[in-house]
């Protein structure tokens, strides 16, 4: 990583003028690059049409604030003020004059295009680098107009990949646990949103208890824990059509779920007198296969993302330890090493890491390890947190924090946070309600 | 003279004071042994003398001997009332992961139904049901707190 640090400033200094611009995001970024964005044209016919439709005023202006937040969510953009834009919209995505945005030290530029086709919102945007004075970037999509915050969310993820390299995760939804009432008798429902908290649903009523929502590879199923008449069992939940079904027929407890990266099973815990193995169940043919077998708790698997491998939770040395083995069961090898206690490990989408929850000392903490134990690094500390789920592109964290309440046990809440990688950028990820559990999909526009 | 009230009044309210936090310190190691909680606050009766629950140590399952005679009582009341079936409530404390806590709960609670079995209970008659943190008795973030939420709670099911 050094290394790739190094030769990236040796041939950019030299070059600034002409280079193509590169966000790199494997360090925490102290230095968002400035990036403008112009609200998308849009004649006045058009205007009042998606007004009549989805009742905003400027659809054009609503999309080019959702990708200028986007980007500023990231941490690596610093999105310009628009009062200081020198240049209208439809002129600048003809073609930008590059001294007008340098002058307000923009060093990329988005432009767009809103029309309407055949009932249908039409988006066009361009990438432009200000200080190369060239185009990037140049796309058009329809959709239904609906979906126009999907738009905004597309844009991002293009403009994202083509300046870092990597894919983006804007275009994506969240699935968690909707939190509400005392601490004691906590009413809880399962909710989805997008990735800015828009669009938020609920998807249960909160009759009983539930928890631990995950999605499956193609984010259109969600496999839980639901307390329903007081039998806590593994559902599963296709999310457009409602069906809800229990995952196998166990005499006792299943939870920790989680599809195998095929979406063909799922993976879960079963406990029997006192004892909790790891079991997956085979969606297609039902089949039942236990994979440990081991009188400690054996809890929270997770496959890594080619199905070779789970990671998984484990007393059996005496405490709390992260282990991983074979997807057959075979191999069980002890990885975290570090002091305290450690939970839920999570394997990177990208396959190189396991992301966890630590106590110690108590405090808790979110970290980072690679898949063999080395390299731990903690990203974030705090009295209450856990549970840390992926960006599709391995780059950034979502958890639940909860707060300590004060001696007369007011003051509870739980809130959804989320971290890059690099330790930096934390930020709360806002909710109508409180929140924890978060589970985030796939890119959706894949 | 009248500095002199004050002084008085003042001194009086210091030792209050220290008569009250004395209390307050005495009044948690009492209901503490080691960080098993020891006190009657949240306890309810399934009869008379028969308490309802058990706790347990940090990351623990082990019975102590207070447990041990708690369930020995129920276990005589379930031998009178022989019709009665009962749900074994296992629950962990917030300083936890949720899912690891799950299986803690479903742990302590079979502890509980284990020892009532040696006690001639039937296991038709118990059902267990592990709520993880999620149904804290005492919403505190303080160890008194956690130590009544680490708990097994004998609920009559019919």
């Amino acid at each position: 990583m050094k290394k790739k640090l190094l030769l990236l400033f040796l041939i950019i200094v030299p070059f600034k003028g002409n280079a193509l611009i590169e966000v790199d995001i494997t360090r925490g970024n102290l230095d968002p690059l400035p990036i403008a964005v112009s609200p998308l044209s849009i004649d006045e016919e058009t205007k009042k049409k998606f007004n009549e439709i989805l009742n905003k005023k400027n659809i054009g202006s609503e999309i080019s604030i959702i990708v200028e937040r986007n980007l500023k969510t990231s941490g690596l953009f610093n999105p310009l003020d628009k009062k200081a834009f020198l240049q209208k919209p439809d002129i600048a995505n003809l073609k930008p004059r590059f001294e007008d945005w340098k002058l307000i030290k923009a060093q990329a530029l988005i432009t767009g295009k809103v029309s309407i086709e055949n009932d249908k919102l039409r988006v066009e945007f361009r990438l432009w680098d200000i200080l190369a004075g060239r185009e990037m970037m140049a796309l058009a999509f329809t959709t239904v107009p609906t979906n126009w915050r999907r738009v905004g969310h597309i844009i991002t993820d293009k403009v994202y990949e083509r300046l870092t390299g990597e894919k983006g995760y804007f275009d994506t939804r969240i699935i968690y646990v909707a939190e509400d009432g005392p601490k004691t008798q906590r009413i809880k429902k399962l909710a989805i949103m997008d990735q800015d908290g828009f669009n938020n649903k609920f998807l249960t009523l909160g009759n009983e208890l539930v928890l631990t929502p995950r999605f499956n590879p193609t984010s259109q199923m969600v496999t839980y824990l639901s307390y329903f008449r007081n039998l806590p069992r593994v559902y599963l939940l296709d999310i457009e059509t409602g069906t809800q079904e229990v995952v196998g027929d166990f005499p006792g407890m299943t939870f920790a779920p989680r599809f195998s990266p095929d979406g063909k099973k799922i993976i879960m815990s079963f406990a029997k007198d006192g004892n909790s193995d790891i079991y997956t169940m085979d969606l297609e043919n039902r089949v039942v296969d236990r994979i440990t077998n081991h009188p400690s708790i054996d809890t929270s698997p997770s496959y890594s993302p080619d199905g070779k491998y789970i990671c998984f939770n484990s007393d059996r040395s005496g405490y709390q330890q992260i282990y991983i083995m074979d997807s057959s069961g075979k191999n069980v090898k002890r990885i975290s090493f570090g002091n305290g206690l450690y939970g839920t490990p999570v394997w990177s989408p990208r396959g190189d890491l396991i992301a966890f929850t630590k106590l110690h000392k108590g405090k808790f903490y979110i970290g980072v390890m690679r898949t063999d134990g080395s390299g731990e690094r903690l990203l974030t500390e705090n009295f209450y947190q856990e549970a840390p789920s992926w960006s599709p592109n391995g780059r950034v964290l979502i958890f639940y924090r909860e707060t300590k309440t004060d001696e007369k046990g007011k003051g509870f809440s739980a809130k959804l946070w989320s971290i890059d990688l690099t330790g930096y950028n934390e930020r709360q990820v806002l909710t109508p309600t409180d929140a924890s559990d978060p589970s985030w999909s796939s890119l959706l526009s894949n | 003279m009248r500095f002199n009230k004050i002084l008085k009044n003042t001194l009086l309210v210091i030792l209050a004071c220290f008569a009250l936090s004395a209390c307050a310190t005495k009044k948690v190691s009492t209901q503490m042994q080691g960080d098993v909680y020891t006190g009657t606050d949240t306890v309810e009766y399934l009869a008379s003398g028969v308490p309802d629950r058990v706790f347990f140590a940090t990351n623990e399952s082990v019975l102590t001997t207070a447990s041990r005679e708690t369930l020995r009582k129920q276990a005589a009341w379930l031998r009178k009332n022989s019709k009665i079936t009962i749900v074994l409530e296992g629950h962990a404390d917030e300083r936890g992961t949720r899912e690891y806590n799950l299986a803690l709960g479903e742990r302590r609670a079979n502890a509980a139904k284990d020892y009532l079995m040696t006690y001639g209970i039937s296991s038709d008659r118990i059902s267990v049901l592990s709520y993880g943190k999620e149904r804290p008795v005492d919403s505190g973030s303080n160890p008194l707190a956690w130590s009544k939420n680490r708990r097994s709670v004998t609920v009559k099911a019919n």
